[in-house]
C-alpha cells in the first residue's frame, strides 16, 4: 500500500477525553466522535453521527467488545458499529466512516480526510 | 467457462432476492437487471415505516454497493419496454438492447384502480411505492379529511398511515359488508370494526363508490345508495393487478384475468422465460405476499444452476396485519365450517378478543383460524396447521391456553417435525435452525440470523426461533441459564451476589474479577445498576461513569434530535405555588417546552447538553432535587388529595405518599418501579396499576403488589391488609429488596411475580410471613440506602470533573450542537423529526 498524505487535527489533550468512553471533537464544519479506549490502551476515531436516525450521538455512546472487536453502542436505538472498521456489527446496511488517530507528546491527533481505499 | 446472460426485469423484492440467490449458487452466470423505480429494491413489507422515520436508505435490501460488489450490472430508472424472443434480447426504454440466456419477469403488480368517474383528479393516490408515499405525506400536510377505498390488508395498513400522518378524520370506505373479506369472518370483522373505531377510525361497509367529486382536486365521494362524505384526500387500496403487459405484449401467456402464466418451475410458455413474485400467475393464483415470491425465486434459481429438482406447490396465504395498534392473524382455513370441520370460538366484547379456530370433524387436525385481539399463538397456530400436528384432547385449549393442568411453554415446540417451516421469508426450517445451534454452536438470536437468515425477513418467527434455541441447547446438555452476555458468564442474581462477597465497587473490578473481555451495552449498564443498588454511591464516581446506560451518564433522558428532559422530583404530585414559579421561569429561560406528566410532575423537553448543570444548579438553589426520570429507580408515588380536602378521605394519603417516595427516592434496581397511595376505595391515585400501591381502610392501609400500566397492564394482588403506616413500610422494604436482589435485568415487578414459583402466596411467606428469615437482614439493608441518599444532580453540579463532561465538543465547551433543530406548535418548541431522506 501507497503512504497517503495525513492531514493531522489536534483535537484534545489526553487528559480531556474520556476514560473508556467518547467525547466529540469539532473538526471545521464535521463532528468526530474521539473514542479512549484505556482498557486496551487503544484510540479510534469516527464519524459522530448515527447513520441509523442520524443523530449527533455516537460520542455519547457506551464502548466494548464483541469477542475480539472493539465496538460502540448508540445511545438512541442500542445500534453498534465496529470501531476499527466502521462496519455495523447489528445487521444494518450501513457504516461508519472511520479516522486514524495518533497521540503526541499528551495531544490527540486526528486524520479528518477520509481514507480512500 | 463461458459465463451466460441472465436478465432480471423488475428490482422489487423477489428480484433482488433471485440476484441474492442466484449469485451464492453459481458463479456461472452474468446478471443484469432493469429496474423502472428510481432506487434499488426496498422492504416494501415494511414501506409504511417510511411514515415513521424510515428513510429510503432504511428500508433498502442491501448496501449501496452490493450489486457492484457481486458483479451484477444494475440499470435503474430504465423499464425495458420490449423482449425479442427471436433475438433473445430485450430493449430498455433508455435504448439499451441487452442479450439474454434466461430472462425473469419480477414485475411484480402495481395498485388495482378501478373505473370510477373523477379518479384523475389531485389528491387521489395509490399506496405501492417510495414515491407514493411521498405524494401522499406532503399532499396530507394539507389536508384534513383522508379516505382510504378498500378495507383489507393493505387499506386497514393505510389508513392507519394516514392516521398517523395527523388527519382529522379517516375513513375506510369498503363495498363487501366486511373487513378484510378474504381473511376473517363477520364476527370477526365486527369485532375489528368496533377496535379501529376507539383507535378513530370510521368505518364504511356495505358502500359502493359511485364517483369523485371536485372541481380539479377530490372535495367528495358518492356512493351508490346515495350518501355523500367530504373528504380531501383518497387513497385507493382496492387490490393487486399484476404488471404482465411486457409479457401480454411480446405474446407469452397470460391469464385471463391478469397474471403471467407459469408452471412449478416458473417457466412461462416460453420456456426461456421464467415469472416470479407477484406477477406469476401459478394454478389459477397470484401470491400477493412475499413469502411465496421468496420461494419462487429459489425455485427458479435452483432450476437455471440445475441444482435439485424443486418444484412450487402452491403457498400458504396465513397473514398477520401489522402496525394498526389491533393484532389480527388468519392462518389455514379461516372459513371452513360445518359438515366439513368443527369451530371453536371464543369471543370477549370486554377486552376485544375475538378467536376461532376450525378443527377436523375427528378432532384430530387444526385447519384454520382467525385470531383478532391477541395473535399471540399465531405461530404456534400455524405450525400446528401445516404440520398436522395431532390436537390434545381438548383443543379449546389452543386458544384458551391449559387451564388448570400445567403445559409447559416449549411443549409446542418439541412437537413439530424436522421440515416445519419457522421462517417462511427465508424458507428456514425447524431442523436447520436446530443443527445451527448443535453444530455451528449458534447460541444467540444474532449470530443464527447471520447463520440461517432465519428472522431477517418480517422478523415474526424470532420468539419462536428463541424458544428453539433455548430449547437444544437444553437438549445438548447445555446448563441454560439467563447469562447477562457474552462478557459474564452469570445470570444478574449471581452477579448481585459476587459483587457483594467480593466487596466490588467499580464496573472494571467486576469485569477483571468476574467477566472477560471489555464489556459491552449489556453487562455496563446492568452491573452499574448492581452497584448502585448495593453500595449507592454516586452513580458519575470516575471508572463508573462511562459504564452508565446514557441515560444515568447524563443524569437525564436524551430525546429526538439529541437534547434531554429535565424533570424534578415534586414528591406526591404536591408543589407550592412558589416552585410552580420557579419551574416556569426556569423553562423560560432556557427556552424548555414543559408538559404535566402522567406521574404528577413537570416535565422540561430541549435542553441542550451543557445547559443542564446550568438549569439544575437554579433548581436546587431553589430546593428541587432531581425525579430520576432517567434512571431505572423509584419514578413517582402518585396520590391523590385524601383526606386533607376529599369528603371520602379515610387517612391522608399525600403525606403518607410524600413519606414513601422520600424513602425511596434515588433507589437503584433492574427495572424503575412507581407507586400511588389513594385515600380510599375510590383509587383516584389509581394505585393498583402499580407496582407497590397503597389504599387507605377503615383500619389503616390495604398493601397491592406488582401492579403494571404500560404496554402489558396486570393489576397489582393484595399482599395484606390494615397495616399500619410503620409496618407498611417494613413490609416494602423487604418487598423491594428481594426484588431487587433476584429479579432478572429490566424485568418489572409485575413480570418478575409472573415467573415466581408460588406466585404471590410464595411472595406473601417471604415479605409477610419471613419465610426466608432475610426480614431483617432486608430493613437493615434499605435504611442503610435511605440514609445515604444523596441527590446526584448536586453531586454532580457541585464536581467540576463531572460537569466538565456536560459540554458537546470537548475543543468548544461554549458551543452548542449546531445541529439541533426544533420546530414549533402550539406556541411552544417541540424537537424536529427525525431527518427523512
Ligand atoms: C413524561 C411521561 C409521559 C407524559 O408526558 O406524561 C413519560 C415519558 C417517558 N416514558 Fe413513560 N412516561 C410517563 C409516564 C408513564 C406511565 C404512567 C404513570 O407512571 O402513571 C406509564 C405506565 C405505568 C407503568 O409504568 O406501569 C409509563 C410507561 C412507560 C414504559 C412501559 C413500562 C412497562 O412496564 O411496560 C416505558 C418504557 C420503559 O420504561 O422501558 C416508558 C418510558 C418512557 C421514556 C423514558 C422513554 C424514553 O426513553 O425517552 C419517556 C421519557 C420522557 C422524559 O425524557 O422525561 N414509559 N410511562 C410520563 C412521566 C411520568 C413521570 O413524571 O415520571
Ligand atoms: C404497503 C404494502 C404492505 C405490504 N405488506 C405485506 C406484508 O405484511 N406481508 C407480505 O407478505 N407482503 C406484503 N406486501 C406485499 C409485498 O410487498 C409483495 O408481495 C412483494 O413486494 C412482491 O415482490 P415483487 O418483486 O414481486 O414485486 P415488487 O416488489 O412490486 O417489484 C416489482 C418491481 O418491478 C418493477 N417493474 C415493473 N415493470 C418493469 C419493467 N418493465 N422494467 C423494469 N422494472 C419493472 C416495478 O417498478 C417494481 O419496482 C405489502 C405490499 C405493500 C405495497
Ligand atoms: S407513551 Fe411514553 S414512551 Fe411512548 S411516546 Fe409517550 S411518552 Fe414516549
Ligand atoms: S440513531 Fe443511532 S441507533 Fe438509532
Amino acid at each position: 500500500m501507497i503512504e497517503t498524505t495525513t492531514n493531522w487535527f489536534a483535537a484534545c489533550r489526553v487528559e480531556d477525553a474520556v476514560e473508556n468512553g467518547g467525547v466529540c471533537v469539532k473538526c471545521g464544519d464535521e463532528q468526530i466522535a474521539l473514542f479512549y479506549f484505556t482498557r486496551r490502551n487503544e484510540w479510534y476515531a469516527t464519524q459522530n453521527l448515527c447513520p441509523h436516525r442520524k443523530q449527533m450521538a455516537l460520542s455519547r455512546g457506551m464502548i466494548g467488545s464483541a469477542g475480539e472487536e472493539p465496538k460502540v453502542a448508540c445511545p438512541f436505538h442500542k445500534k453498534t458499529f465496529s470501531l476499527a472498521t466502521g462496519e455495523c456489527l447489528s445487521g444494518d446496511e450501513c457504516a461508519l466512516q472511520t479516522y486514524p488517530v495518533k497521540v503526541e507528546n499528551g495531544i490527540v491527533y486526528i486524520d479528518p480526510t477520509p481514507k480512500s481505499y | 467457462m463461458e459465463q451466460k446472460n441472465v436478465v432480471i426485469i423488475g428490482n422489487g423484492m423477489v428480484g433482488h432476492k433471485f440476484c441474492e440467490k442466484l449469485a451464492t449458487k453459481s458463479t456461472s452466470f452474468r446478471l443484469i437487471v432493469f429496474g423502472e423505480e428510481p432506487i434499488r429494491a426496498y422492504d416494501r413489507v415494511h414501506l409504511s415505516e417510511y411514515f415513521n422515520g424510515k428513510s429510503a436508505e432504511d428500508l433498502s435490501l442491501c448496501a449501496s454497493d452490493w450489486y457492484k460488489n457481486q458483479n451484477i450490472t444494475l440499470h435503474l430508472n430504465d423499464p425495458v419496454k420490449e423482449i425479442d424472443r427471436i433475438n433473445k434480447t430485450v430493449h430498455s426504454s433508455r435504448g439499451l438492447t441487452v442479450n439474454y440466456d434466461y430472462l425473469i419477469l419480477a414485475t411484480g403488480s402495481s395498485a388495482f384502480v378501478p373505473d370510477i368517474p373523477g379518479i384523475e383528479k389531485e389528491g387521489v393516490f395509490v399506496y405501492r411505492t417510495i414515491e407514493d408515499l411521498k405524494l401522499i405525506r406532503n399532499y396530507a400536510a394539507s389536508a384534513k379529511k383522508g379516505a382510504v377505498l378498500g378495507g383489507g390488508l393493505l387499506g386497514l395498513e393505510a389508513a392507519k398511515a394516514l392516521m398517523d400522518l395527523q388527519l382529522h378524520e379517516t375513513h375506510v370506505i369498503e363495498f363487501a359488508p366486511r373487513l378484510m373479506p378474504r381473511q376473517i369472518d363477520s364476527a370477526g370483522s365486527h369485532m375489528l370494526q368496533s377496535m379501529l373505531t376507539d383507535l378513530g377510525l370510521s368505518i364504511h361497509l356495505n358502500k359502493g363508490t359511485s364517483s369523485i367529486e371536485g372541481v380539479d382536486r377530490i372535495e367528495s365521494l358518492k356512493f351508490n345508495d346515495g350518501s355523500e362524505l367530504s373528504v380531501d384526500m383518497l387513497v385507493i387500496s382496492a387490490g393487486i393487478r399484476p404488471r404482465d403487459e411486457l409479457a401480454r405484449l411480446s405474446g407469452i401467456d397470460v391469464g385471463t384475468r391478469g397474471g403471467i402464466m407459469v408452471n412449478e418451475y416458473m417457466q412461462t410458455s416460453d420456456p426461456g422465460i421464467f415469472a416470479i413474485g407477484e406477477c406469476a400467475l401459478f394454478d389459477h393464483n397470484i401470491y400477493g405476499l412475499i413469502a411465496p415470491g421468496y420461494e419462487m425465486a429459489e425455485v427458479v434459481a435452483n432450476k437455471i444452476c440445475e441444482g435439485t429438482d424443486r418444484t412450487f406447490n402452491g403457498f400458504d396465504m396465513s397473514t398477520k396485519l401489522k402496525l394498526i395498534g389491533v393484532d389480527v392473524a388468519s392462518f389455514g382455513d379461516p372459513f371452513i365450517t360445518e359438515p366439513d370441520a368443527r369451530t371453536i370460538v371464543f369471543e370477549d366484547t370486554h377486552n376485544g378478543v375475538y378467536k376461532r379456530v376450525n378443527i377436523s370433524s375427528d378432532g384430530r387436525y387444526l385447519l384454520g383460524g382467525i385470531l383478532i385481539g391477541d395473535a399471540e399463538a399465531f405461530n404456534m397456530l400455524l405450525q400446528t396447521v401445516n404440520n398436522k400436528i395431532i390436537l390434545p384432547a381438548n383443543p379449546a385449549d389452543l386458544i384458551l391456553g391449559a387451564r388448570g393442568g400445567a403445559q409447559s411453554e416449549t411443549a409446542g415446540i418439541t412437537s413439530l417435525p424436522d421440515e416445519a417451516l419457522i421462517c417462511s421469508c427465508e424458507g428456514v426450517t425447524k431442523a436447520t435452525i436446530c443443527n445451527a445451534v448443535s453444530d455451528d454452536g449458534c447460541e444467540t438470536i444474532d449470530a443464527l440470523k447471520k447463520c440461517t437468515k432465519a428472522g431477517t425477513g418480517c422478523g415474526g418467527c424470532v420468539p419462536m426461533m428463541k424458544d428453539l434455541m433455548l430449547h437444544t441447547m437444553k437438549l445438548n446438555g447445555k446448563y441454560v441459564r439467563d447469562v447477562v452476555c457474552e462478557h459474564f458468564q452469570l445470570s444478574r442474581q449471581e452477579l448481585y451476589d459476587l459483587i457483594k462477597i467480593h466487596n466490588l465497587k467499580k464496573y472494571e473490578q467486576v469485569l477483571d474479577t468476574l467477566g472477560k473481555g471489555d464489556g459491552c451495552e449489556v453487562c455496563k449498564p446492568m452491573v452499574s445498576s448492581l452497584l448502585a443498588s448495593i453500595w449507592n454511591d454516586m452513580i458519575l464516581k470516575k471508572g463508573n461513569d462511562t459504564a452508565q446506560d446514557s441515560n444515568d451518564r447524563f443524569l437525564a433522558n436524551i430525546q429526538k434530535g439529541g437534547t434531554y428532559s429535565v424533570v424534578p422530583r415534586i414528591p406526591g404530585g404536591e408543589i407550592t405555588p412558589e416552585k410552580l414559579i420557579v419551574i416556569g421561569q426556569v423553562a423560560k429561560k432556557y427556552n424548555l417546552y414543559t408538559k404535566i406528566t402522567g406521574g404528577q410532575r413537570i416535565d422540561m423537553f430541549g435542553a441542550h447538553l451543557s445547559d443542564l448543570p446550568l438549569i439544575w444548579e437554579e433548581l436546587i438553589a431553589e430546593g428541587f432535587e432531581s425525579g430520576h426520570a432517567y434512571g431505572k429507580a423509584l419514578r413517582t408515588v402518585k396520590s391523590c388529595v385524601g383526606s386533607t380536602w376529599c369528603r371520602f378521605g379515610l387517612h391522608d394519603s399525600v403525606t403518607f405518599a410524600i413519606r414513601i417516595e422520600e424513602r425511596y427516592r434515588g433507589l437503584r434496581a433492574p427495572h424503575k418501579f412507581k407507586s400511588a397511595v389513594s385515600g380510599c376505595i375510590r383509587e383516584c391515585a389509581e394505585a393498583q396499576s402499580k407496582d407497590f400501591g397503597i389504599i387507605a381502610t377503615e383500619k389503616g392501609w390495604n398493601l397491592y403488589v406488582c401492579g403494571n400500566g404500560g404496554s402489558k397492564p396486570q393489576h397489582a394482588l393484595l399482599l395484606a391488609t390494615d397495616l399500619d403506616g410503620d409496618t407498611c413500610i417494613q413490609y416494602i422494604d423487604r418487598f423491594l429488596m428481594f426484588y431487587i436482589s433476584t429479579a432478572d435485568p429490566l424485568t418489572r415487578t409485575a413480570t418478575w411475580l409472573n415467573k415466581m414459583e408460588g406466585g404471590i402466596e410464595y411472595l406473601r411467606n417471604v415479605v409477610v410471613y419471613n419465610s426466608l428469615g432475610m426480614a431483617a437482614q432486608w430493613e437493615t439493608e434499605m435504611q442503610i440506602l435511605a440514609n445515604t441518599y444523596e441527590c446526584e444532580w448536586k453531586a454532580a453540579v457541585e464536581d467540576p470533573a463531572i460537569r466538565k463532561r456536560f459540554s458537546h465538543f470537548v475543543n468548544a465547551p461554549e458551543e452548542k450542537d449546531p445541529t439541533v433543530k426544533f420546530d414549533e406548535m402550539r406556541g411552544q418548541k417541540k424537537a424536529a423529526d427525525w431527518t427523512l431522506v
